[in-house]
């Protein structure tokens, strides 16, 4: 049978094979434009002081040094309040936002997939639609609620509006729709409660969908300045996104703070990258479920 | 007599299934599982409920109204939206044409980029098909307050800036370029910083979805005379990866309009430079949290959310499955 060429370079090949060669020669110099910057943000935060100053100014460090991230950690007169009380608030934050979120995505996408109630079908589909509420256009109405609710200036105002996610209820609904509904009645032809089910049968199942959405919340929790800049007036609440911020401002004029503000971004961007390097099989795991039908 | 009438009605709601006990159980059932349900969705629900829903009702309620934080909110009626198309003169001037022009840009090039990266990515091998995604993906992985120190260095007004000392160097300009203060550069530098990391969670479904097509198809479409590439992406990747499409599609438009906050952090004020990065966002912002009019800063929320939800029907119409194919 005459086959054409181009059938000879198969999708999801296992092997690299000459006829790749145009791919990787469209693909390297792309992927190479898009690491830039996060090759200027580890550049630019390793720099000696004399090196920030230099004219011409220079992408790559020449001589590294810790410096900056020495002196975001212990600098305290900018604020009065040191770089690490802002670490500790993001860092706590995150941590409850993340594990809290994990397990009302799951504990919904679950009842969502496999319960039986009335309302499934629509609460489903209002979830969808919930997809496409931008945090911006609702700002104003949610903050007249988190103020309502006393929850300004109180740690539970960064954590409470982020913990309903739709999209994590999306991807995890679409997960626990391939497991079988015979394996759950099977369980509970066993004696299995509910509860029981959820936590020895779905869960172990679901995980690359519940990493998934771990990464998410971690981006959204982590990444996040809104709540610090509307919900809180004490600097003590605030979170380290928010004072990589008030480092950003006037940095253009400001040389010396650009080695500083650079250290931040490095030191928030290093946990996303982490993260998502040790997840990413998962991650794409449950992407391939994640289409809306 | 009475245990027949009853026998009867089983039998009407739930056919033919009725002895009296095993209905009682049946229904006892249902309604346990009911219950067990809800108990499974009540944090979801309350929270979804009191951040998203109440916000959403509370928008559209607030669009009709006076509102400046101080006082008890005063019922308008249209006046806000009438006010939208009338009277504000920066709304018609600047920031629906900048939006529109940023979401025309943003939104179909950053999707049709993510499609392009993703097909590509899915021609080669595992290993370096990880590596390269990682490196196409990590502008994303950035905070955005972290991509602003970035471009804010980079864009610098003066000589000692990257890209002016880069032009000066050789000789493509003489004097440094105030950059993100410019109204002439602020919007493409918003649309090459917002399209660098667009490649989003539609990016990975997208990848995902080539990956997960049966190879079979495109052997079927071999043997149906299916004679280049291009033919192959149009009759076969696409179609058959319509779900990921949809839900790309989706989360390019909510992060297209999500984007808006890149203007005033590049330019460091609200509004922008003679409003020449101003989006509907900024202005909602600007209306709301500077200039303390809740009200109509709402009527604008409403308005976008509207856009958003009109761009999203718009992509379930040319990837949703129509329901006889379901």
């Amino acid at each position: 049978m005459a086959m054409a060429s181009f059938h000879g370079n198969k999708i999801n090949p296992s092997r690299f094979g000459l006829g790749q060669l145009k791919y990787f020669a469209l693909l390297v110099p792309i992927a190479a434009f898009m690491v830039l910057p996060i090759v200027f943000i580890f550049s630019q935060s390793l720099k000696p002081l004399d090196e920030l100053f230099l004219y011409p100014p220079t992408f790559l460090v020449h001589k590294p040094t810790f410096e900056n991230i020495d002196r975001l950690l212990s600098l305290s007169d900018l604020t009065a309040i040191p770089a690490t009380k802002y670490l500790f608030n993001s860092l706590i934050i995150t941590a409850l936002v993340v594990s809290l979120s994990l397990i009302i995505s799951a504990m919904t996408g679950y009842a969502l997939s496999k319960k039986q109630f009335r309302l499934r079908k629509s609460l489903f589909e209002i979830n969808t639609i919930a997809l496409m509420f931008v945090p911006t256009a609702v700002t104003i109405p949610q903050y007249l609620v988190v103020e309502r609710l006393g929850l300004t200036d109180n740690y539970l105002g960064h954590m409470l509006p982020l913990l309903a996610l739709p999209v994590g209820v999306f991807l995890i609904k679409q997960f626990v729709d391939q497991i079988p509904g015979e394996l759950i009645e099977a369980a509970q032809m066993d004696g299995a409660k509910d509860l029981t089910v959820f936590s020895r049968i779905v869960v172990p199942i679901i995980k690359p969908a519940m990493s998934t959405v771990a990464i998410l919340a971690f981006q959204l929790a982590w990444n996040n300045t809104e709540t610090s800049t509307l919900y809180m007036s004490k600097e003590t609440l605030k979170t380290f996104a928010f004072y990589l911020t008030t480092l950003s401002t006037g940095i253009e004029n400001n040389v010396a703070g650009q080695g500083l503000a650079a250290a931040a971004a490095l030191l928030m961007f290093v946990p996303n990258l982490i993260i998502f390097i040790v997840m990413q099989s998962r991650v794409m795991d449950t992407m391939a479920h994640s289409g809306i039908k | 007599m009475k245990q027949a009438a009853e026998l009867l009605q089983g039998d009407k709601l739930h056919g033919p299934r009725s002895e009296p006990l095993k209905l009682r159980w049946y229904r006892k059932r249902t309604f346990r599982n009911e219950l067990s349900a809800y108990l499974f969705l009540s944090p979801y629900l309350l929270l979804f409920t009191l951040f998203i829903v109440i916000p959403v009702l509370a928008a559209v309620g607030l669009s009709f109204t006076y509102f400046n934080t101080v006082q008890a909110p005063k019922f308008i009626g249209l006046q806000n939206y009438v006010n939208l198309l009338t009277q504000d003169s920066e709304f018609m001037m600047y920031v629906l044409p900048n939006t529109i022009k940023f979401a025309l840009v943003v939104g179909p090039g950053g999707y049709l980029l993510s499609f392009l990266l993703a097909w590509l990515l899915a021609q080669i091998p595992r290993r370096s098909r990880t590596l390269l995604t990682l490196a196409i993906y990590s502008p994303s992985l950035t905070a955005s307050v972290a991509m602003a120190v970035v471009w804010l260095i980079v864009f610098s007004g003066d000589s000692t800036g990257y890209l002016n000392a880069f032009l000066i160097k050789w000789g493509f300009i003489n004097e440094p370029i105030q950059w993100t203060q410019s109204p002439h550069y602020l919007m493409p530098i918003m649309i090459t910083v917002t399209l660098w990391n667009s490649m989003g969670v539609g990016f990975l479904a997208m990848l995902a979805g080539i990956l997960n097509i049966n190879p079979e198809m495109y052997e079927a479409g071999y043997i149906d005379g299916i004679r280049s590439r291009l033919q192959e992406v149009w009759y076969i990747t696409i179609p058959s990866m319509k779900p990921q499409m949809l839900f790309g599609a989706v989360m390019a438009v909510v992060g297209t309009f999500q984007a808006g906050d890149i203007g005033v952090q590049l330019s460091g004020a609200n509004p922008t430079p003679q409003y020449a990065g101003q989006l509907i966002s900024n202005h909602i912002a600007d209306y709301g949290f500077i200039r303390y009019d809740m009200g109509y800063a709402s009527a604008v929320s409403v308005v976008l959310l509207l856009i958003i939800y009109g761009f999203s029907k718009l992509a379930w119409r040319l990837f949703g499955e129509k329901d006889g194919e379901r």
